[in-house]
């Protein structure tokens, strides 16, 4: 099969695009490979955005997974700055916005996500979101002069805007619906565990409350809440979670339902593969197709997508992987490895919320599902290694006790 | 092959560990150690994974 395969079309030019064209190279796939994306920029590295590029310390350039000359070895066809425009699945044919096409006869979907933004709300300067290296660059620049941000949103993304414009010494409010932040994902406990250590770095903190409207015209002036008050503020920083880029897609016949709906191959139909934030690919670990954002996750169903194609003899039968991220604030890095659910029971098994140096594990019934640590980089590799096997919550904790 | 890890970068998360053991490890003062600097061929495929899935980058095989 691997033979027929001649020309091998990308839409998606981030990571999980990316590592798909390099493990189809590393296979020895010698055929046509085109790789397309809607940035100008070359691919290039997000979590560093939210991070080293906001705090100064990194140039855009460090972003970069690869420099100009190191493309040569992979011969693309790299078409960047064009967004797709449609899928013809019966021709075979990806449309593009300036009026070209890329044919194909395999075809990887990864074009990723978008910010999602408030409802009803015009762009106007100093209103900011953080997805793209343009986005971030903008938000450097704003940072350089603001005096105080408001973070609307305080998921992972919102609260590192929160961390490094305090590293800053800007002045940040953030703002969330929930009572307690991210407690869907990491159980109410250690939501106020993050918010306390926000509020310790000095940012003011308004829980429980939506945005109504953006003050301010033509720039940027604060923010009114649901409670009637109004925050004062110079930039308005948006990150109220992201949404798939299958607009392109709405025409083709493909299954979309809050992404790219695939098999646990990756394929959405015959010779079509997605992988990355777009894809909803069957996972065996996690029981379902889920929508997954995280950059371990990218790299995952980029490879897998590609060793499908070929039919590598290194290619998994069906995709099965625990969903890993990280989110680093001021000095704690925060890890997080399986799936929780709202009422999953947490125990904390090493360290203290106190100390903000802890292993907290989740449970349902007597199986571990999950692992958070905060700077303790050793256990959750550990419970990473574990989690893959649904270890019952007796194993764990002899785990725990033999080291 | 010659497997070269800029510790400066490496942040911990530890990927490579589980994707080549052999090779890497969380030492007992919580730094990266290479086992082996220079793995046998077969070990290859799981260098490369290592390579691919960490997070910054920190890996790099020279031929």
């Amino acid at each position: 099969m691997a033979q027929a395969i001649r020309r091998v079309t990308i839409v998606g030019a981030s990571l999980a695009g990316l590592r798909a064209a390099e493990t189809l190279r590393r296979h020895g796939y010698d055929g046509a490979l085109t790789l397309i994306g809607d940035e100008r920029h070359r691919p290039y590295d997000r979590p560093p955005l939210s991070k080293q590029l906001l705090l100064g310390t990194w140039t855009p350039e460090q972003t970069f997974f690869r420099q100009k000359d190191g493309y040569e070895p992979l011969a693309l066809d790299l078409r960047l700055g064009v967004p797709a425009t449609s899928l013809d699945l019966r021709g075979r044919r990806v449309t593009l916005a300036d009026g070209t096409w890329a044919d194909y006869d395999r075809l990887i979907i990864a074009t990723g996500a978008r910010v999602r933004t408030l409802p009803g709300i015009a762009p106007r300067p100093g209103l900011l979101v953080l997805r793209t290296l343009d986005d971030a660059v903008a938000l450097r620049e704003a940072l350089t002069t603001a005096t105080r941000v408001a973070v609307v949103g305080m998921g992972f993304i919102g609260l590192e805007v929160a961390a490094a414009c305090r590293s800053r010494g800007v002045g940040v409010v953030a703002i969330e619906s929930l009572p307690v932040p991210l407690a869907p994902i990491v159980g109410p406990t250690l939501g106020e565990t993050l918010l306390a250590m926000h509020a310790d770095h000095g940012v003011e903190v308004r829980t429980g409350v939506t945005v109504t409207g953006i003050y301010g015209e033509p720039r940027v002036a604060g923010v009114a809440l649901s409670d009637g008050s109004r925050v004062d503020a110079d930039v308005v920083v948006v990150g109220i979670g992201v949404v798939p880029n299958t607009e392109w897609l709405e025409s083709s016949g493909l299954p979309l339902d809050n992404g790219v709906v695939c098999n646990g191959s990756g394929e959405a139909a015959p010779g079509v593969y997605a992988a990355g934030d777009v894809a909803r690919m069957a996972n065996v670990w996690y029981g379902e197709a889920p929508r997954i954002e995280h950059w371990t996750n990218a790299v995952e169903q980029g490879v897998h997508v590609a060793e499908q194609m070929l039919g590598s003899a290194d290619a998994a039968p069906s995709f099965s992987s625990v969903p890993y991220f990280w989110s680093d604030q001021y000095d704690r890095k925060i890890q997080f490895v399986g799936r929780a659910r709202p009422h999953d029971e947490m125990v904390v098994v090493d360290g203290s919320t106190a100390e903000r140096r802890l292993t907290a594990l989740y449970r349902r019934g007597d199986r571990v599902v999950a692992c958070l640590t905060v700077n303790q980089p050793r256990a959750l590799i550990k419970y990473r290694k574990l989690l893959a096997s649904h270890p019952s919550w007796d194993t764990a904790l002899s785990d725990i006790s033999a080291t | 092959m010659k497997v070269v890890v800029d510790l400066s970068s490496c942040d911990l998360h530890g990927l490579c560990v589980e994707a080549a053991p052999e090779v890497f490890e969380i030492a007992d003062d919580g730094a990266l150690r290479l086992l082996n600097e220079t793995p046998p061929d077969d070990l290859r495929a799981k260098v490369d994974k290592a390579v691919r899935e960490c997070p910054t980058g920190a890996i790099s095989i020279i031929e």
